[in-house]
């Protein structure tokens, strides 16, 4: 059946952008940003993220960012919101430029947007989710701004998501779904409170979503999709029990939804590849320590040596 | 697919002699982009005029229905709805049209972050008013997919900040009745008796509850939800769980007419773990379904159960040979 078509997908994920007419260039302009993070993630995880113009890229983040609010737009001329602000953090840790932030006005930014029942919104418009409870976290962490939060509460909000399967909704009473279980686990990771979590009960629940094909769904009786691969598989690392699922028949799943031919990963096997896909099969592969890949980590979601250089360097 | 309205006999809005005193923007990709986006070209003026009116912070009708425009072309840019909320409230604008307008977006883009936030946005706005509105459209949405993360969402915000509780428990039925293996519906039945100031809460409701599951078990014994649904009905009560007959008596009822159902011989598991003693009969329907190939016999059934499954569950045997190496001492 054949590998990881490594060279296929960096070159796959470099020249996405240069397709002309294509629609879905036309719909993912707004939140470049989240773009950007996947693609030079995955580039980093193959080893091959050598050839970036680090200096445009850096450049280009930092014109994406409000420069009196201090979050980041998903693109030049947009608004400034948490989803994109988590990704350019990521993407200038992952560079090694976060020296280039003015780091109490980021993190000023994302400590703002903690609500008095310490979840977080998206933007000013007051969106809740525990997604972005993650983004905040993650973010906080990352830049060493944890303690402008209130930990406590961030926590409490998140564990009044959690449901009696063991897993975690978007908000309380919000069915569990894998990708929100991910920002849960992630987030209670981070600020050290895992044990919140019923490890074997979710764990179960986690396993339960590999399918017969090998592939991971994120609710019973949906069907896979390749970026399960990330959302199950880096939550049930995060709560050591990532050996209940069967990896073979996962790697198989993921190396089935290539396209072999032009590069790329797609949500199940012969459907259309896109950069964030590409990006969670490869993540996928990375935690279930696929050869030649560089290590991620499940809770920061970038790789292990770019997350070891920010906290050895404090 | 995203469209405008005006997309078969589009007008390029250089023509339009209402717009033009305005100068487009261009997308300012920088002097060295990363990597410039090709744009269709309706698309791409589109936009450059968006870019002009929101850098002149114009809150027009015009600026309005070029937002209109711009959505329809391109639903998920969250900066173009972020305006328009600008725009609509700086014009004090007809917020029941604006619902109109926001219905058929939905139902085109029914997975679009953006436009449900817009929807609660709105509502918040119009207030308990659209309630019953609000639940009938995303009973639409749900009609269209019954597992929409984002309807349920929706309806839950609506029905705990608007209200509306009444025949929530009948949309369950309903939706079970249609499909029995739908997880969404499963959640929300129990976000309907835990939460709804209708109802007595889950003491009160747990008798029915546990009826109207074991009942959907039986039709469909390799139904997920459910299984699920049951557990969650004794909320963490385990002595409740183990004494209640009728959990037991469905797992026997289960593994006798259908092999090897994981999830009964799964929930059979936990029940022996908290202590539950088995009869003589269930202990032998689950000997009965041993592999006879196992050459390990154990007088523990729990451990007889963890074998079986580690067989009939492959993909999981990990799973299962850990709760059988972690059995509480005591167990049956």
């Amino acid at each position: 059946m054949g590998g990881l078509e490594e060279e296929k997908h960096a070159r796959y994920i470099v020249s996405v952008e240069k397709k002309k007419d294509d629609f879905e260039a036309l719909v993912i302009e707004h939140l470049r940003m989240n773009g950007a993070y996947w693609g030079l993630t995955t580039l980093d995880l193959l080893n091959k993220i050598g050839a970036i113009d680090v200096d445009a890229v850096v450049s280009w983040v930092m014109e994406c960012q409000d420069k009196d609010c201090g979050g980041f737009a998903g693109n030049l001329g947009h608004d400034p919101h948490l989803l994109y602000t988590i990704s350019a953090v990521q993407i200038l840790a992952l560079l090694d430029r976060l020296d280039v932030l003015d780091i109490e006005k980021v993190s000023d930014y994302v400590a703002g947007l903690q609500n008095e029942d310490g979840s977080f919104s998206g933007d000013m418009w007051g969106e809740i989710d525990t997604r972005f409870s993650y983004c905040a976290i993650c973010c906080l962490s990352l830049l060493g701004r944890l303690s402008k939060i209130n930990v406590e509460k961030a926590v409490n909000f998140i564990v009044s998501c959690k449901n009696l399967d063991g897993g975690f909704g978007s908000i309380p009473g919000g069915e569990s779904h894998a990708g929100q279980i991910f920002c849960c686990v992630g987030a209670l990771a981070i600020t050290g409170s895992l044990h919140h979590v019923d490890r074997d009960l979710l764990g179960w629940w986690l396993c339960e979503r590999q399918c017969k094909d090998g592939g991971l769904n994120g609710r019973p009786e949906k069907l896979a999709d390749v970026c399960y691969s990330w959302w199950v598989l880096s939550s049930l690392i995060m709560i050591d029990r990532v050996h209940w699922i069967d990896k073979e028949k996962l790697t198989r799943f993921i190396l089935n939804c290539q396209d072999k031919d032009n590069g790329g990963i797609s949500d199940r096997p012969d459907n259309a590849v896109d950069v964030f896909h590409t990006y969670f099969g490869v993540a996928g592969l990375s935690l279930m320590e696929y050869p030649g890949l560089k290590t991620i980590d499940p809770a920061y979601a970038l790789p292990v040596d770019v997350v070891n250089r920010i906290f050895f360097r404090k | 697919m995203p469209s405008s309205d005006d997309e078969v006999d589009r007008v390029p809005l250089s023509a339009r002699p209402e717009w033009s005193d305005v100068r487009p923007v261009p997308q300012d990709d920088g002097p060295n982009p990363v990597a410039p986006i090709a744009y269709r070209d309706d698309f791409r003026e589109t936009m450059d005029y968006f870019r002009a009116v929101y850098l002149a912070d114009e809150r027009s009708r015009r600026a309005l229905d070029l937002t209109t425009e711009a959505i329809g072309m391109n639903p998920g840019n969250y900066t173009v709805w972020h305006f328009r909320r600008v725009v609509l409230e700086s014009l004090n604008a007809d917020l029941h049209e604006e619902r109109d307008f926001l219905d058929r977006m939905t139902m085109r883009n029914a997975k679009n972050y953006q436009i449900w936030h817009h929807r609660r946005w709105l509502a918040e706005k119009l207030g308990p008013e659209v309630a019953n509105k609000e639940l009938e459209f995303s009973k639409n949405i749900l009609d269209l997919d019954a597992k929409n993360y984002h309807a349920w969402s929706h309806r839950q915000w609506v029905l705990q900040s608007l209200g509306g509780w009444e025949n929530e428990l009948g949309y369950c039925c309903m939706l079970l009745e249609d499909d029995i293996f739908n997880n969404s519906a499963w959640n929300q039945r129990y976000f309907v008796i835990t939460r709804s100031p209708l109802l007595g809460g889950l003491q009160a409701m747990r008798d029915s509850e546990v009826g109207y599951t074991t009942e959907a078990i039986l039709a469909n014994p390799l139904n997920e939800s459910p299984w699920r649904y049951l557990r969650g009905l004794y909320k963490g009560d385990t002595s409740q769980l183990i004494s209640d007959n009728r959990v037991s008596e469905l797992c026997l009822k289960v593994l006798k007419t259908s092999n090897s159902c994981q999830f009964a011989l799964s929930l059979l598991l936990d029940l022996l773990c908290y202590g539950f003693q088995p009869s003589e009969e269930l202990r032998a329907v689950v000997e009965a379904l041993r592999n006879s190939e196992q050459d390990t016999v154990s007088s523990k059934l729990a451990t007889t159960v963890c074998l079986i499954l580690e067989i009939t569950d492959p993909m999981r045997s990990n799973y299962w040979a850990w709760r059988r190496n972690n059995l509480p001492s005591q167990v049956c």
